[in-house]
């Protein structure tokens, strides 16, 4: 089993990988409706929404239960 | 598709990974000196390491097809040991007269202490008298954006053509002021720790293709030469024609390295049969 700091140091960059990639996702979709004028689908809305929810389920410092079963029923929705 | 890795560390990889290369599109490789995991403490060791690369690292190569172009430098991570960087770097004319050395790289800085930044300015000062092309790295991680800003510091200090030197392993944060200050500017792909294939064509969309170079590096740690046609995959899936990515992955390097006459890969066009005229 790993220590506290052995865990943040053997996952630290692969999580930083894992951030940057979902904050290029809203980067790009920001982009896509700059250039075309238009918003997503309701259906894009929605998943950009549980996207967003997720992100801040993720980060909760105090979760009531563990973080990944609260993930997966959100994604559930969509 | 043809492609060409212009940033590739080939002695750290196998037979196989040239194999496959070639199987997927691989015409040409370009291999920076780099460190070896160590410091090295004798000049003689970097002159067999540059012998390695530029004699035999071609014949290995040709096995599958391949070409195989290389540069010469002490890598940042080596700088702190003047004596020695003056001593190899005294050794540079000789292999800028081999048929595959196309210049002075991977040079540039890791933590941008005062040696290295020394070094930096003597390898960029020995390229521009002897006509060489300059690929210059950026540090990693937490150092990226103060190292990039230095290197470019260094440069505007110096007579140099910008037309004539890349910057490699920039990201969102360093890409800008290098394409600003009219340097080629080089995205490097690994699986976790500098750009991703689908960030690259993030950038590619904002920044657009011209002096631009797509690497996936591949040395001895967690790397992955893959990466640069995961990359091709995600910018033909975005709607970009063949042409158009054949400008990015193939047109690109030739335009840059072509500057040195030693790499004789031309740009090429697709056509159909109804377009070739006699």
């Amino acid at each position: 089993m790993l220590t506290p700091p052995q865990v943040v140091d053997t996952y630290f960059l692969e999580s930083r990988h894992q951030i940057l990639e979902i904050a290029a996702l809203m980067d790009r979709y920001d982009a896509a409706v700059e250039r075309s004028g238009a918003g997503g689908s309701d259906a894009a809305e929605r998943k950009l929404e549980v996207l967003r929810r997720a992100l801040a389920i993720a980060a909760d410092p105090r979760p009531a239960g563990e973080r990944t079963v609260a993930l997966l029923e959100l994604f559930a929705t969509v | 598709m043809q492609i060409i890795q212009p940033h590739y560390h080939a002695i750290a990889r196998t037979a196989q990974d040239y194999e496959r290369m070639a199987m997927s599109g691989v015409v040409a490789v370009a291999e920076p000196a780099f460190w070896a995991g160590f410091d090295r403490l004798y000049p003689e060791t970097f002159i067999d390491y540059f012998r390695q690369i530029s004699e035999f690292e071609p014949t290995r190569a040709a096995q599958y097809g391949i070409r195989h172009f290389c540069w010469v430098a002490v890598n940042p991570k080596e700088a702190e040991n003047p004596g020695l960087t003056r001593a190899v770097l005294e050794h540079f004319p000789e292999f800028f007269a081999k048929p595959t050395v196309l210049g002075v790289g991977e040079t540039g800085l890791h933590k941008s202490t005062k040696n290295e930044i020394e070094s930096l300015e003597a390898h960029v000062d020995l390229a521009m008298k002897h006509g060489q092309l300059v690929l210059i790295h950026t540090p990693h991680l937490a150092d990226k954006a103060h190292g990039t800003r230095k290197v470019l510091e260094v440069l505007a200090g110096m007579n140099v053509d910008p037309e004539r030197i890349w910057i490699d392993h920039v990201e969102e944060q360093t890409i800008k002021p290098v394409l600003d200050a009219g340097y080629w500017a080089g995205f490097t792909l690994y699986p976790i720790t500098k750009c991703s294939p689908k960030r690259a064509v993030d950038m590619l969309e904002k920044y657009g293709t011209e002096r631009i170079l797509v690497n996936s590096s591949a040395d001895w740690g967690p790397s992955d030469p893959f990466l640069l046609q995961e990359c091709v995959l995600e910018y033909r899936r975005r709607g970009r024609s063949l042409q158009e990515a054949i400008e990015v992955f193939h047109n690109n390097p030739c335009r840059f390295l072509g500057q040195n006459p030693k790499f004789d890969i031309k740009p090429i066009r697709v056509e159909t049969a109804d377009t070739v005229t006699a």
